[in-house]
Parts: C-alpha cells; sequence; structure tokens
C-alpha cells in the first residue's frame, strides 16, 4: 500500500510493513529534547521512580526560554536541571551561551535527519520536519515516560498535502506563505495531521526558509509537517555530524492517500505581505487592507525567524537608518552560531547603529517573559509565532505577526509597513556596496 | 469511568495555553503549585468560579498552543473534575490523559448544556447526561490507550504499575 512520509516513518520506528490512518503504534524515539521544562520532566522522571533514564546519548536539552536566567526561581530551576545532566550521563547538554535556541541547535548539530523520530517538550518541534523528521511536541510528563522507555504511543495521522507552485515577490518571504496557508487553513485545520508541503515555491526555498513552513505549521494543529527531502537538506546536514542513518531517499509513495490536497498559487494569491492581527495566528490580513498601524517596539527573531537569513533582510534594510524615535527594535539571532556569522558579515553593527538592542539567543520576549515584554495599550509587529492575548506582555496589548522584512520597515517607519515605503527589501543601498565603502 | 460535577463555562473557541497559564509563570515547574495562575491574566473572574468536581465546557480547540504542562496541570489541581470540548488542540489532550485530567470531546456539549448545570460523562460509554435538564448529549468515547491511562491515575501511577516501583 502506497504511504505518506509519516506513515513511512511510524511504519519503521514501530517495526512494522505499514501503517494506516488512525491505527494506535508504539514508535521507538531516536532523539528526544527538552528545554527549560526539562524541570518538570525530571520531576515527573523521579515520581516515576527508575534510577537511570533509557538512553543518554538519545537525550537532548539545550536551555533557551530563559537566558540567562532571569530570576532566582529560574537559576534554582536551571541548577537542578545541570545536577541532573551529569548524574544522568547526558553528554547533549546546550547551557547558557553553548547553544541558542533549540529548534535551531537540533539540526545544527545533527541531531533531525531524514526518518527520524523526534520528540520535543516544545510545540514547535514540528520544525524539523523540514530535515525529514516525524517531529512533535509532547509534555513534560510525557518526556518523563519517554526517559523512561524510549518509546512512545502514536495515533498515525492523515496526511494533508499543500501544494506551493510559482516565483514569489520580493517583499514576500517563507513567513508569509505559511501565514496565508494558516489563514486558510484556519487555527485547527491540521489538527492532529501531518501537513507535506511540495510545489516549486517550496522547492526553490532555502532550508532555513522551509523551516518556518514547518514550524509554523503548529499554529494550525499539525502533529507534523515535512517539506521536501532534497540536496539543499543534504548539504545543510553535511558536516553537522548527524547522529542517526539518515534515509536520504524518503519522500512520499506515488499513490499515497491525501485527506486533502490544497493548491496555491504563490504569484496570483499571496501578491503581498501577510499579516496575522491580534490576538490569533489565524486572523492573517493581506498587509495593504490593515491601514496605519502605529506600532511602539518590533520583535525579530524567534525559532520561526531568528536565522541568518532573516537577519541580512532585515541589515539590508535597515543599513544606514534609524529606528523610529517611538519605536524599539529587539533583534534576537537565533544561536550564538548565527550571531557569530551575523557579527562577521557586520549585520550586529548595522542593527546597533541604527538603534536596535541585540538579545542573547534565545526565545527572550516571544512569550513574555523578559527581554522585552509590552506594556498595556503598546502595539508590537513580531517575526515571532504567536499572538495570543498577552503572549508579549500585557493581556491589553496587540501582538501582529510579520515577515523579518516587514518587521525591520516597520521599526523605521514606526507603523506596520510594506517594505518598499524605505527602499525595498534590498535597502536602498546594497548591503555589499556598503561594505565595499566602509 | 463516569465523572459527576457542576459545569462551569468556558467561552469561545480556540482558547489558548497562554490564557489558561501564562508564559511568564513556566518556571513554576511543581504541578500543585500551578492552579494559582490558572486563567490569571485573561479570565480571573473565571478562576474563581472554580470549584473542587467543577467540569468546563468548552468549544473548539481548547488548549491550543504550547506544549506547557502546567496549563493542564492548572486545570487538573484546581480541582477540575473534566474537560468537555468541541475539540482539543493535541498536546493538551495527551498532557490531560498523563496527568490523569478526563476529557471528552462532545459537539453539542458547547450549545446545551447551561452553567450550573449537573452533568455526569460516561467517558468508556461516550455519553454526557445532563441531569439538571433531563437530557442525554452524545460525545465522542476516548480511544482504549486513553482510558487505560486515565483509569490507571494517568501516565505516572501506570509505568510506576508496570515497572513494580513501590517506593
Amino acid at each position: 500500500m502506497p504511504m505518506t512520509i509519516a506513515e513511512k516513518i511510524l511504519a519503521r520506528a514501530s517495526g512494522k510493513k505499514e501503517v494506516k490512518p488512525d491505527e494506535i503504534v508504539v514508535a521507538n524515539i531516536d532523539i528526544a529534547m527538552s528545554h527549560e521544562n526539562a524541570d518538570m520532566a525530571r520531576k515527573s522522571f523521579l515520581e516515576i521512580g527508575v534510577e537511570k533514564v533509557w538512553d543518554p546519548n538519545k537525550i537532548v536539552i539545550i536551555f533557551d526560554h530563559r537566558i540567562p536566567a532571569e530570576s532566582e526561581k529560574t537559576a534554582t530551576t536551571h541548577k537542578a536541571v545541570r545536577e541532573f545532566v551529569k548524574a544522568q550521563g547526558i553528554p547533549n547538554f546546550f547551557d547558557v551561551g553553548r547553544g541558542g535556541i533549540c529548534h535551531q541547535i537540533l539540526p545544527d548539530h545533527g541531531y533531525a535527519w531524514p526518518g527520524a523520530v523526534l520528540v520535543g517538550t516544545d510545540s514547535h518541534t514540528t520544525t524539523h520536519g523540514a530535515f525529514g523528521a516525524f517531529a512533535t511536541g509532547i509534555g513534560a510528563t510525557e518526556m518523563a515516560g519517554v526517559w523512561t522507555e524510549g518509546k512512545l504511543w502514536f495515533k498515525v495521522p492523515h496526511t494533508i498535502r499543500v501544494e506551493i507552485n510559482g516565483k514569489l515577490r520580493e517583499d514576500v518571504s517563507a513567513k508569509d506563505v505559511i501565514l496565508y496557508v494558516i489563514g486558510k487553513l484556519s487555527a485547527d485545520g491540521a489538527n492532529y495531521k501531518a501537513v507535506e508541503f511540495c510545489g516549486t515555491s517550496v522547492e526553490n526555498m532555502s532550508v532555513a526558509s522551509r523551516m518556518v513552513l514547518t514550524n509554523l505549521s503548529m499554529e494550525m494543529g499539525a502533529k507534523v509537517a515535512f517539506t521536501p527531502i532534497d540536496e539543499k537538506v543534504k548539504d545543510y546536514l553535511a558536516g553537522r555530524n548527524v547522529k542517526g542513518s539518515p534515509d536520504w531517499g524518503l519522500k512520499a509513495d506515488n499513490g499515497a492517500h491525501y485527506e486533502r490536497h490544497l493548491v496555491i498559487d504563490a504569484e496570483k494569491e499571496i501578491s503581498e505581505p501577510q499579516v496575522a492581527c491580534p490576538h490569533a495566528v489565524d486572523n492573517v490580513k493581506p498587509l495593504s487592507t490593515l491601514g496605519k498601524v502605529k506600532i511602539n517596539q518590533g520583535v525579530l527573531g524567534s525559532c520561526t525567524n531568528g536565522r541568518l537569513e532573516d537577519l541580512e533582510v532585515a541589515a539590508r534594510i535597515l543599513q544606514g537608518k534609524k529606528i523610529h524615535p517611538e519605536c524599539r527594535l529587539i533583534i534576537i539571532p537565533a544561536s550564538q552560531e548565527i550571531y557569530l556569522e551575523a557579527l562577521e558579515k557586520k549585520y550586529i553593527e548595522t542593527f546597533l547603529r541604527a538603534g536596535a538592542i541585540v538579545n542573547p539567543p534565545g526565545c527572550g520576549p516571544c512569550l513574555g517573559i523578559h527581554q522585552g515584554v509590552i506594556a498595556a495599550g503598546e502595539n508590537c509587529v513580531s517575526s515571532t509565532n504567536r499572538n495570543f492575548q498577552g503572549r508579549m506582555g500585557s493581556k491589553d496589548s496587540n501582538l501582529y505577526l510579520a515577515s523579518p522584512a516587514v518587521v525591520a520597515a516597520s521599526a523605521i517607519t514606526g507603523y506596520i509597513c510594506f517594505p518598499k515605503e524605505i527602499g525595498g527589501c534590498e535597502g536602498e543601498k546594497k548591503l555589499s556596496d556598503a561594505k565595499m565603502e566602509a | 469511568m463516569k465523572i459527576k460535577g457542576r459545569v462551569i463555562k468556558v467561552l469561545g473557541d480556540n482558547i489558548d495555553t497562554d490564557l489558561i497559564y501564562p508564559g511568564r509563570f513556566l518556571n513554576i515547574t511543581d504541578k500543585l503549585e500551578t492552579p494559582k495562575h490558572l486563567f490569571e491574566i485573561a479570565y480571573p473572574d473565571l478562576r474563581e468560579k472554580i470549584r473542587p468536581g467543577d467540569i468546563l465546557v468548552a468549544g473548539a480547540n481548547f488548549g491550543c498552543g504550547s506544549s506547557r504542562e502546567q496549563a493542564t496541570a492548572a486545570v487538573k489541581y484546581a480541582g477540575v473534575g473534566a474537560v468537555i470540548a468541541r475539540s482539543f488542540a493535541r498536546i493538551f489532550y495527551r498532557n490531560s490523559i498523563n496527568l490523569g485530567l478526563p476529557l471528552i470531546i462532545s459537539q453539542d456539549a458547547a450549545g446545551e448544556i447551561e452553567e450550573m448545570d449537573e452533568v455526569e460523562i460516561d467517558l468508556s460509554g461516550g455519553r454526557i447526561n445532563d441531569i439538571s435538564k433531563g437530557k442525554e448529549i452524545s460525545a465522542i468515547s476516548l480511544p482504549e490507550q486513553a482510558l487505560e491511562l486515565l483509569e490507571g491515575g494517568g501516565l505516572i501511577s501506570t509505568l510506576r504499575k508496570k515497572h513494580k516501583i513501590h517506593k
């Protein structure tokens, strides 16, 4: 029987020849990732009472939600997790200053590969479908169960195929594409389901951009999401010390069954940047219909959009410009590695000269903890992943989600705007020319 | 498995985990400490109303968003006996089963049941009896795996039994 990507991975991981949607299988776990909530998993693990984790080499712990510790309470949980890591002999631990956002660290350090089953105590674990992993979020107690047994039950999901074709306009990025898809399918349009993205627009995207599609698929409820496994993925993972055996030929069989097949003509349908308006990710509007929305803050970063290409487009737009006096701009590179590259390419200098502040690699204000929370009555445009009421601070604030280019441009004008209003995504001067002049 | 209780309604669809349990309190990793922040920012009145044994009735996609187990823990340890919704977000659903918080999906409950009604849920049978109205409301019975975990008191006690841990 022809199978989808999700079905193929679950069949292999559960030792079956084939599986069908709605069937319950018990799959072996290849990688089990936690961040700060490893402390909650640790407490559940102690309650279960087994002495040792099933396989320390398959457990990855990455601090990113509250780094460096913003309170004594967090410092205490960090310390408890460090002690647990040591006691259990877990080698894959990324402490403050040694890593960055978990969903950047996993692929960059070889913990995600085609065919892997990866679970994480973070909903945006779906990101790793860009590397062909069946990757999904679970809770802390369930993680304690994985640490105990190394396996987990799954209901085999139905799959939705999302085909996106056509060349994207200069000011339309992967973020605009996925916001458009979420607007179309709604916040629970893919609940419990797998999503397979395909089509020429997706094929032409960089791996970093494809990660935006799989990351935000969570915001329509997806259990897992995949983009094509091709040479680009192979190149990305080359030299990254992949911890498993990648199935480079992994793809859906011809004739695999899809519950739904959505076809999008990107050139026609996504002809301008998209914005998710308060307070729901599926409240998506084309930018031109927004009117003039004044903003007090811009945020560029997160597991959705904190990669080098995101910083690059922002640097082009901000080159030689100043942030609007009544607006702040917070920029967060997704990892130490990306931070260093951005430093070498002088993007960081551009940001600082423009009046932006650069946060350490981590989740920062995305979930309203620290490093840029917003007050009642304030508006923020952000490249992050959720705009739920109160997500970034006050319940009386408004959060708009947009692409890195729109965030950077809006920070200059002080209202949510098209990049073309301040010279386009290439900036008024090409960055490379500016560097030569310097 | 049957659960009886008084109904508190959570209005609207897509009640997300930030509304249930705000991100700023995620450094609380003790399950029993979580209820004090339940619905704290968005619906403080709702939190005040909940009494032990109450049954929440919600709309579609309840618990969408983050994987934070604190959201489920806050509901469970506030004493909520069960949650009925038109649908649940995937991770919230699994977290609830794992923590031993009974859930049931019903298309009609949010429309038919009123606040303060007394209801009885039959998890395995997939039925809700609105005792106050004398009316049966259809629901979807839980999958066997989920039911076993709930009947075993959640994942921790199920694994303790399985691995014969008595300490």
